[in-house]
């Protein structure tokens, strides 16, 4: 393990010392440039300006375009249509036969926080210790450097929401571009939402533990859910109250002044309704709870796992309340649910009206199969063009961020992937990858290691 | 975990529901003569053939060609913009198992999978869905010479006796590598760690069983050698339940199955079973596979593995999805299989990864979860293509299998249906109307306050077989 490590790193050192050399010779085609074998990053790839042209270009907001051309510059799409004039000194991108994606996005994952989960506790930053840890920031804590984010971005997923896991209260999600050297140039919201564990009746929060906290006895169940929600709720209103406090100092310096208090000051957003709070919940029980929960404190809640959330698809549309949904890919919870139970979620929501993404859930090093999540959806009923939008434009919007990513409009960050296919199918390959503007190298250790053995005879 | 811990946490009406969506589906007399018309069929062998029947008879594929005639009273399927594709068959599965490992000795070839085959596991219907018809059911990875495999047909709604799949070669898990030397086992005061606990113990386990075999084997050839020659009044040696599958396996009559990761480890046992002159069959899992392609070819062994599940622990860190195509192009026998009940539901894209990662042919891709594992599994004269005389286990799907948008319509094994989706859905309202009914039986009611809820069965979770220590982890 250790060798291999130091290897690479000997490696990456003669890579990146190549890199200047290899924008130098690079003028026109920036075919060498995307050719770059390098996954991990010292130096940025620059923007420019760029046209993709010839291409289908799949706008996802509007109609697709059969022919047409995508201007990039300086981060951004400047222009896209069925004819765009390419700016004198723009790197070309013969795009015939390739298709044009808005970069798509996962909501479920925590990205950068983890790398080995099992025997590498080292490599483990998604759960504090104790129940309530709202200034656990994941902005922090994301490695930059981890190896599933290459890995990831080269299958087409741009952007996710990297949470926190532990406890109650877990802390707070950033939502950030897959490219990189520091959490700053990732982070697209850097604190874009509060994650909850809501209680879950019978044992600790969410989907985790609470084996030990299980008592044998129902209404000791009950009574143990409703202490640790009002742990949640307590800690909430004391943000509440300090945010009053703090306001009414600054507008009166003659009150008493409280001292600054780092937790509660980081839930003042969210107990105002300006963030939105993540709760994770599966079963109907839990969902219903939260959203009971959500009106009391007067949050702005998203549901995260939402397995059961087509039961409570009424109550989620009336409050007009957005799910992620990660479930798709798991078994039925109950033996006699339905084989298909699952996979339909997506589609029943659609049906019912209600607001939803698709994701797969995973801490990091599956996020790359977020695609066939949502062909899976489609397979089983949710239309393609809905199953698109599941994993580009609607988790855009749940999150608020709509105005910048999901869809290929002008003014809209280049956040683009270029197939052979269609994107969401297995067979389909990547042929170029923008960040933020940023033409992407399709490496990554899993390229890097394929390159070092498939020769090897 | 998660799903586990919801399952023990039912409310009690659950564990009173039947078991199963569909058990009956298999049950009735079913005619014994299908007729697909005019599908797409993959027959893996012989290409892809459109517009094309295939008929079956009597439990076997009696045509595959345009314009073929059934007898009358035979079922008539229309296959028009249908794919039809053999069963998908996984080659490592612990489905239907009610235990997986038995992890207390660090060799226990003694105990047979086949002794623990619950055949109301649920989550075979939902391998049925997926096309799936054929298991190998592994010990799992807790030391390194594990128990007995056993193959069987996903007969899903029969007794276990009839999923065995007659003439499967007996086989064997051994396992290799983190999980046999406990590396997730925390060191217990009091409790002395079961030998071995490094990659050399654990090569000197292998090496000291089929020492031992080896005498075992010659004692009894030379007792049989004596009796041969009418010597009288000769005493037979004692039975070892351990190390007879060790000698089969030296006698080349069993499967090694050998979970494995790192490149060290797998020339570790190819050297050792080269040492001792037998083969392992498969590689499984083999995620550093592709570091020793050449030399697993040169064995002659086979490579079974999932495209995913890298980085989840350290020696899956160098795991690359490229791994079938390479060991393919070394010229390995190459599956794709699931190692987990939710997998196992679509390993139609599992195979299909091998097209994205690696660039194989789209008949390489198939074979990885088709004629390849029938080949590894010693079934390939009865199941992996579609031709005539070979098993009518066969699925039929809406779209090409490797479409992302693609589901099964219809499974068959041995010419009956397993799973047909519109009839699970015809029996859907039914089933709620038993659901609600049971609901309001008395045993089914909710507790009265302050007493304790009745406990559903607990249900073993989906997982690799590396994720559980039974009696150890929860």
């Amino acid at each position: 393990m250790i060798r291999s490590r130091r290897q690479g790193q000997a490696k990456r050192m003669v890579k990146l010392a190549t890199i200047p050399l290899i924008l130098l010779l690079c003028t026109v085609s920036i075919a060498q440039q995307i050719g770059n074998p390098t996954a991990q990053q010292g130096v940025l790839p620059p923007r420019g300006t760029f046209v993709i042209r010839n291409a289908r270009i799949i706008t996802v907001s509007g109609a697709d375009i059969e022919n047409g051309s995508v201007l990039i510059r300086d981060g951004k799409i400047e222009a896209v249509g069925a004819t765009v004039n390419a700016p004198a000194g723009a790197h070309l991108i013969e795009g015939r036969g390739l298709s044009v994606y808005p970069g798509l996005i996962d909501l479920g994952t925590s990205m950068g926080l983890v790398e080995v989960p099992q025997g590498a506790n080292g490599t483990v930053d998604t759960s504090e210790v104790g129940d309530l840890n709202p200034n656990a920031k994941a902005y922090v804590a994301i490695n930059p450097h981890s190896a599933h984010i290459a890995v990831t971005r080269v299958d087409g997923v741009t952007n996710t929401l990297s949470s926190p896991t532990g406890g109650l209260i877990s802390g707070q999600a950033a939502f950030i571009n897959l490219l990189g050297t520091s959490p700053k140039e990732m982070a697209v919201v850097p604190y874009a939402a509060l994650v909850i564990n809501y209680p879950r009746i019978g044992g600790g929060g969410g989907g985790f533990g609470g084996f030990q906290q299980q008592p044998a006895n129902l209404s000791e169940t009950l009574t143990a859910n409703e202490r640790q929600l009002e742990q949640i709720r307590k800690m909430l209103r004391d943000a509440e109250a300090y945010g009053r406090a703090r306001d009414a100092y600054k507008a009166d310096p003659k009150l008493p002044r409280s001292d600054m208090n780092i937790v509660l000051e980081s839930l003042v957003p969210y107990v105002r309704g300006e963030r939105p709070v993540i709760f994770r919940a599966d079963r109907e029980a839990e969902i219903r709870g939260a959203l009971k929960f959500a009106d009391e404190m007067k949050l702005k809640p998203i549901i995260l796992g939402g397995d059961d959330a087509w039961k409570v698809a009424s109550l989620l549309k009336e409050k007009n309340v957005p799910v992620i949904l990660t479930g798709v890919f798991s078994l039925p919870n109950r033996e006699d649910d339905f084989y298909d139970q699952l996979y339909e979620g997506p589609s029943k929501l659609q049906q019912a009206g209600v607001r939803f993404a698709i994701s797969t859930g995973d801490p990091g090093a599956e996020v790359r199969n977020l695609p066939l999540y949502a062909g899976m959806a489609s397979a089983f009923g949710l239309s393609k063009s809905d199953a698109l939008k599941s994993v580009t434009l609607y988790p855009a919007q749940i999150l608020n961020v709509a105005d910048r990513l999901g869809s290929i409009e002008p003014g809209k960050t280049a956040n683009l992937v270029v197939t052979d296919g269609d994107v969401l199918e297995v067979r389909t390959h990547i042929r170029y990858l923008f960040i933020d503007g940023r033409p992407v190298p399709l490496t990554s250790r899993h390229t890097e290691l394929n390159d070092a053995f498939k020769e090897r005879k | 975990m998660k799903r586990f811990i919801s399952r023990l946490l039912l409310v009690s009406i659950a564990s009173a529901l039947p078991v199963c969506n569909a058990r009956a589906q298999g049950t009735p007399a079913q005619p014994s003569e299908t007729l697909i018309k005019n599908a797409t069929v993959l027959t893996i062998t012989r290409g892809t053939l459109s517009n094309t029947d295939v008929l079956i008879r009597n439990g076997k594929i009696a045509g595959v060609g345009k314009n073929l005639n059934a007898s009358s009273g035979a079922r008539v399927i229309d296959g028009t913009g249908k794919y039809v594709m053999p069963g998908i068959i996984d080659c490592h599965s612990h489905s239907m198992l009610d235990t997986i490992n038995e992890g207390t000795l660090a060799v226990t070839s003694m105990v047979r999978t086949q002794d623990v085959l619950n055949p109301t596991d649920v989550d075979l219907y939902r391998e049925l869905a997926g096309g799936v018809t054929t298991l190998n059911l592994l010990h799992g990875s807790a030391n390194p010479i594990g128990g007995l495999n056993t193959v069987v047909k996903i007969k899903y709604g029969r007794p276990a006796s009839e999923f065995l799949f007659p003439g499967a070669m007996p086989g064997i898990k051994f396992a290799l590598g983190e999980n046999v030397k406990r590396s997730s086992t925390p060191n217990q005061p009091g409790v002395q760690r079961r030998y071995p606990n490094t990659r050399m113990g654990v090569e000197e386990t292998i090496r000291d069983a089929f020492t031992r075999a080896r005498d075992y084997k010659t004692t009894w050839d030379e007792y049989r050698a004596k009796a041969a020659q009418g010597e009288k009044n000769l005493i037979p040696p004692r039975r070892d339940l351990q190390l007879e599958p060790l000698v089969e396996i030296l006698e080349g009559k069993r499967y090694v199955h050998a979970h494995c990761y790192r490149a060290d480890e797998i020339l570790m046992l190819i050297s050792l079973a080269d040492e001792f002159g037998f083969k392992i069959k498969t590689f499984q899992h083999v995620l550093e596979g592709y570091k020793v392609a050449k030399e697993v070819a040169a064995h002659g062994a086979g490579a079974s593995m999932f495209a995913d599940s890298w980085a989840y622990k350290i020696e899956a860190y160098d795991a690359i999805p490229y791994t079938a195509a390479i060991m393919t192009r070394a010229g390995v026998v190459v599956s794709m299989n699931s190692d987990s009940d939710e997998r196992a539901r679509r390993l139609n894209i599992e195979a299909a990864k091998a097209m994205h990662y690696g660039e194989l042919t789209e008949e390489q891709a198939l074979k990885l979860v088709t004629l390849n594992p029938a080949i590894q599994l010693g079934i390939q004269n009865r199941v992996g293509s579609i031709e005539v005389g070979k098993d009518a286990d066969l699925a039929i799907w809406n779209g090409h299998p490797f479409s992302v948008y693609s589901r099964v319509d219809t499974t068959f094994i041995d010419g009956e249906v397993f799973f047909d989706r519109q009839t699970d859905i015809a029996r859907r309202a039914d089933l709620a109307k038993e659901r609600a009914t049971l609901e309001q039986a008395e045993p089914n009611k909710p507790p009265a306050a302050g007493q304790s809820p009745q406990r559903p069965r607990g249900r073993r979770p989906s997982h690799r077989d590396d994720d559980i220590w039974e009696g150890e982890q929860p």
